[in-house]
């Protein structure tokens, strides 16, 4: 880890004053992912702007029958807040998939949506990658690829996104606030991720002096009929290799509303508008969902260790919408998949 | 340590002045003037001298350095001890009152719940959280919530037992 100088900011402007003055600032939070990366030497900022005292804590009703969530509330409180709990399970299950209570009493919400990839080579300043240093090339392209993307990648990067809360934030269309130097603006969670692209180095659309204030759901939390289902190499305390978070609202057997995300197969998590809208007005049944899943993955490409995962993620969205269509959610003690 | 080789941003940072920050340590204040680079496991390890608390991966992956702060586990290996100014920190030294070991170090030995013991002190104060925490009942969600602690000797169903017992009593 460099030197670093720290500073603590008195309220929002004054942390977006803070970020502005000096670009090779950063925010820190939790801490749980940045801190290591300084550790790894792979994030070399030049000074820490400590946002963690920020009145940024509170989950609050809104007008219009959803929740914010403060940047700052932690990943278990929130897991654990009873409105959360009770009307959006499938965030609740997602976060408890995810990391060590420990570090989920630490992370932030803000930080978890920022929190960076785990590719081996994005983490290891001796070998080149375009998402840390733009333009030097990507070794996992051809090199040990198994964690990596099969949906969206690019020449450049084939890097995914390591969260599980996210991938529950998006099924759910929450809405990301920030504020800039320019004031407040609201970026949809489809739009807050980036695909990689040629600018791989860029994993959200943040500006670079902007803070992440709050994560807002809205009025439809999916609590009937959900589930969040992770596969990965051990039974907790892993990145997913494949996680599905499916949602669907039923009228009889029919499918009314269907929400379909994948998580560690892209940059970003992954929906497909049209293998959700081939759900809707069909009657749910294991055919059906096997032509969701065949439709979202139909441009999935594999690579040399990775390949596996079009035929897992194919297997586990049929479980996660016979599971959320049964009204039986995996459960995030019990690793049994029924 | 230096970095493998250049890389754009790499610039000349002036040394800052320590800082001086309160922490409340099992029970004792105690003020601490340390870089701001100083994670809270360092501040305890190297400067407090309560080596109690162990290093493991130093990466939030093991567990072995956890410790609760206001009452709550994290791993002090991930926290920089300046952001923890004002707070109460617990390690394993302030668990026993008054020479009476704490029922989850008691239950430990009971269980024989370890081997080489480097992961210990981290179990048992990751542990006296998820007891605070109240969410695990079942054999099997002590199991899942206490997945962040690695035990490299595998002593994992003592010390699933000696929690259970622990939980019993509390």
């Amino acid at each position: 880890m460099i030197n670093f100088q720290y500073a603590r900011a008195a309220d929002v402007a004054d942390a977006v004053r803070q970020i502005a003055a000096d670009p090779s600032a950063k925010f820190i939070a939790g801490g749980t992912n940045l801190i290591d990366l300084m550790k790894d030497d792979v994030e070399r900022p030049s000074r820490l702007i400590d946002i963690s005292r920020l009145p940024l804590k509170s989950i609050e009703a809104t007008a219009d029958g959803g929740l914010r969530i403060g940047a700052l509330v932690p990943n278990s409180d929130l897991a654990y807040h009873p409105l959360i709990a009770e009307r959006y399970p499938m965030l609740a299950s997602a976060i408890l998939a995810g990391a060590s209570q420990q570090l989920r009493n630490m992370a932030s919400t803000g930080g978890n949506l920022l929190q960076r990839t785990r590719c081996y080579y994005f983490y290891d300043t001796a070998t080149p990658c375009n998402k840390r240093e733009p333009g030097s090339g990507c070794p996992a392209v051809n090199g040990i690829n198994r964690m990596h993307a099969i949906l969206g990648a690019s020449d450049s990067c084939i890097a995914t996104h390591p969260s599980d809360m996210c991938v529950a934030l998006a099924a759910l269309e929450a809405t990301v606030h920030v504020t800039g130097p320019h004031g407040e603006r609201a970026i949809a969670f489809a739009d807050f991720h980036r695909l990689p692209g040629d600018t791989p180095e860029r994993d959200t659309n943040l500006g670079a002096d902007e803070i992440v204030t709050a994560a807002e759901l809205p009025a439809q939390g999916f609590a009937t009929n959900y589930t969040y289902l992770k596969i990965r190499d051990r039974l907790s305390y892993a990145f997913a290799l494949v996680s599905v978070a499916a949602a669907l609202e039923l009228d009889g057997e029919t499918i009314a509303q269907a929400r379909l995300a994948l998580g560690g197969v892209a940059h970003k998590p992954w929906r497909d508008p049209e293998a959700e809208a081939a759900l809707c007005g069909k009657a749910a049944s294991s055919e059906v969902f096997a032509q969701a899943a065949d439709l979202l993955l139909r441009d999935a490409k594999g690579f040399a260790h990775n390949a596996f995962k079009i035929e897992l993620a194919r297997r586990v969205i049929v479980r996660a919408l016979t599971q959320a269509a049964r009204g039986t959610p995996q459960s995030q003690s019990s690793k049994k998949i029924r | 340590m230096a970095p493998a080789r250049a890389r754009p941003g790499n610039r000349t940072i002036q040394p800052p002045e320590k800082i001086t920050i309160s922490l409340t340590i099992n029970g004792a204040k105690t003020q601490l003037a340390i870089a701001p680079w100083t994670t809270l496991l360092d501040a305890l390890r190297d400067h407090l001298d309560l080596t109690g608390t162990k290093k493991g991966c130093d990466h939030g992956q093991c567990g072995a350095c956890t410790v609760l702060v206001d009452g709550r586990r994290i791993n002090s290996c991930l926290t920089l001890a300046v952001m923890k100014d004002g707070a109460k920190v617990t390690t394993i030294e302030g668990l026993a009152t008054n020479g009476t070991l704490h029922p989850l170090q008691q239950a430990f030995i009971e269980h024989d719940a370890f081997q080489c013991g480097y992961c210990t002190p981290g179990q048992i104060c990751s542990a006296a959280g998820l007891i605070a925490e109240g969410k695990a009942k079942t054999a099997e969600e002590i199991r899942e919530l206490m997945s962040g602690n690695i035990c490299r000797c595998g002593a994992y169903p003592n010390i699933v037992a000696a929690i259970q017992q622990a939980m019993g009593q509390s």
